[in-house]
């Protein structure tokens, strides 16, 4: 099995998010980036695959050359090889056709995204991905098993689950519950010097048109000062969330 | 030329966000001078959509489309969309929308822009507002392709009645192969979902233990709210995964989000700001939440709560 897990290269969860050049980009001044917290979450699982199955794994990110310390953390988590396509992350779908020629050019017969970025939260290019390559796809899902060229995946719907039965060559968008937050993994000294030797392979881009463009960004109006209810006076909340906010 | 959307039904009944997603249509229809065509997927009173804006309804009735299969609920839209011509398409921001809407929109090759929180700003270019970094900004975006897909953010737009009428026309998409086939469902139907609620009342570390979760649910009960709780909570094993809110766990975008004994975690937060109305019960008054939150109460939960309850459970009593 030729696992490919799809990296985004994302502002950690802790991140305050500022806007520069008149608010038509992310300022990523004094930003700490990560794994897709999502995609780590996929990384894990297919670590579990390739040390119980026997499969490989090779990471992906399409992105500027800034990205590689991200794709060297998921080499030192245990990743056997990097693919970095070397061309900015315009949209979801310029995304998704760039990651579409690796999968054909790899022989990928399983390929492992997560459900969403945290940066832009598209939740596109997986569900692009599979349709472009004809493949299976998952999305929202929180457990995979693979046997031969069969499936399971338990998807997370609203209000609970379902499990379903489905095959290779197959597209996952994942989260947590892939694997469990208490099994991800902290690269040790060991993972981060092998890392640097393993090889990390930059691609340049196959032509691909964006579909849709941020034009501008702003953030949230600041919010009102909180309106504080005495403890002992919990009818005034009652009160308040009736007549004032209307919402019960 | 014209706006089309995609309905939500569960036992043949629409879903609030149906309406939602209708009446969001016809605001873009209005816009553009053009009108809205609804589909439709085993539900009854397929003509009711018209109180919400829609002039047509392609209602389609297929036992195989009975649960829901992405590949081939996509390719019934799609085929919808191609037979109408349809310049945007508008869908809901439910798991099972979402996890269509990318396959439509390789499909139509159509642009898709997702969560997205208003009617657009502008028709030409088509420029919608979607929250971006997880709520904690927005991003104003353009799709430049002829056919356009939006994902409306749920309960961003709100259900609005226009009291026209529709006329509904039988529908019989050809529908592909699909290679994910359901297995069995676990579904608790007694329960609201957080995707759903228009409440939710939400837990933290400050209830101190799974055993303390009872007064959560009395609370949820009596409101008619669905249940959730924060990342540590979950991550101690203390409530299931399904219920995590916050940036790597659900989005929260209720009219009304109480938290029980939460901080306010900058990710926390992140992940319930789209919520309207949020109240914080929490006995640190230096809690992060406190800046978030509409209302607040710096006191015990364990004293808050019970009489929350009983407060509210006399104010349901006398509003019956």
């Amino acid at each position: 099995m030729k696992i490919l897990v799809c990296i985004s290269h994302v502002p950690d969860t802790t991140s305050k998010i500022n806007f520069t050049d008149g608010d038509t980009k992310f300022d990523t001044n004094g930003v700490q980036f990560v794994i897709n917290p999502n995609d780590e979450f996929g990384l894990t699982r297919a670590m579990w695959f390739k040390e119980k199955q026997g499969a490989s794994v090779t990471v992906v990110n399409v992105g500027g050359a800034e990205t590689e310390p991200t794709l060297r953390k998921a080499l030192a988590i245990g990743a056997d090889a990097a693919i970095r396509v070397n061309v900015e992350a315009t949209d979801g779908f310029a995304v998704a056709k760039q990651l579409s020629h690796v999968v054909k050019d790899g022989g990928f017969d399983l390929i492992i995204a997560g459900r969403e970025s945290i940066d832009y939260n598209g939740g596109m290019v997986p569900g692009m991905l599979a349709a472009m390559i004809d493949a299976n796809f998952v999305t929202n899902c929180i457990g995979l098993e693979i046997d031969g060229s069969n499936a399971k995946a338990v998807r997370e719907i609203d209000g609970g689950k379902e499990t379903v039965n489905t095959s290779l060559p197959l597209v996952i968008g994942g989260q947590k519950g892939l694997v469990e937050e208490s099994d991800l993994r902290i690269p040790n000294m060991r993972g981060i010097m092998m890392a640097r030797k393993k090889p990390l392979t930059v691609v340049e881009p196959t032509e691909a048109n964006s579909e849709t463009k941020a034009v501008s960004f702003e953030k949230p109006a600041p919010k009102g000062a909180v309106k504080l209810v005495d403890a002992q006076n919990i009818d005034e909340l009652v009160n308040l969330l009736h007549n004032e906010a209307k919402v019960i | 030329m014209s706006v089309l959307v995609y309905t939500e039904s569960e036992n043949g009944k629409f879903k609030k966000a149906a309406l939602e997603v209708v009446s969001y249509a016809k605001a873009i229809a209005d816009q553009m001078g053009t009108s809205v065509t609804a589909v439709a997927i085993n539900a009854d009173n397929a003509e009711s959509l018209g109180h919400y804006g829609a002039s047509k309804v392609l209602s389609i009735t297929d036992d195989t489309l009975n649960s829901f299969n992405a590949k081939k609920h996509a390719a019934a839209v799609e085929h919808a969309a191609k037979n109408e011509s349809a310049n945007v398409v508008v869908l809901s921001s439910s798991a099972d929308s979402k996890y269509l809407a990318p396959l439509l929109a390789v499909g139509l090759e159509a642009g898709y822009v997702s969560n997205v929180v208003e009617a657009p700003s502008s028709t030409s270019p088509f420029t919608v507002k979607r929250t971006a970094f997880t709520n904690k900004a927005f991003a104003n975006t353009e799709i430049h392709t002829d056919v356009k897909i939006v994902g409306l953010s749920n309960n961003s737009f709100g259900v609005v009645e226009s009291g026209g009428t529709a006329t509904v026309e039988a529908f019989s998409p050809e529908l592909p192969n699909s290679g994910v086939a359901i297995e069995s469902v676990d579904k608790a139907t007694d329960k609201v979902s957080i995707a759903d609620a228009e409440i939710v009342v939400s837990g933290g570390r400050g209830l101190k233990g799974p055993e303390n979760w009872g007064m959560v649910e009395e609370l949820a009960d009596v409101l008619g709210a669905a249940t959730a709780c924060s990342k540590p909570v979950s991550d101690l094993g203390w409530r299931p995964h399904s219920e995590h809110v916050g940036q790597t766990g659900k989005p929260v975008a209720s009219n009304l989000y109480i938290a029980i004994g939460i901080s306010g975690a900058i990710q926390h937060l992140a992940g319930i700001n789209a919520s309207k109305v949020k109240v914080v019960v929490n006995t640190d008054p230096e809690a992060p939440f406190f800046k978030a939150a509409d209302y607040g109460v710096v006191g015990d939960a364990f004293e808050v709560v019970p009489t929350l309850i009983e407060k509210l459970k006399a104010f349901k009593a006398q509003n019956a």
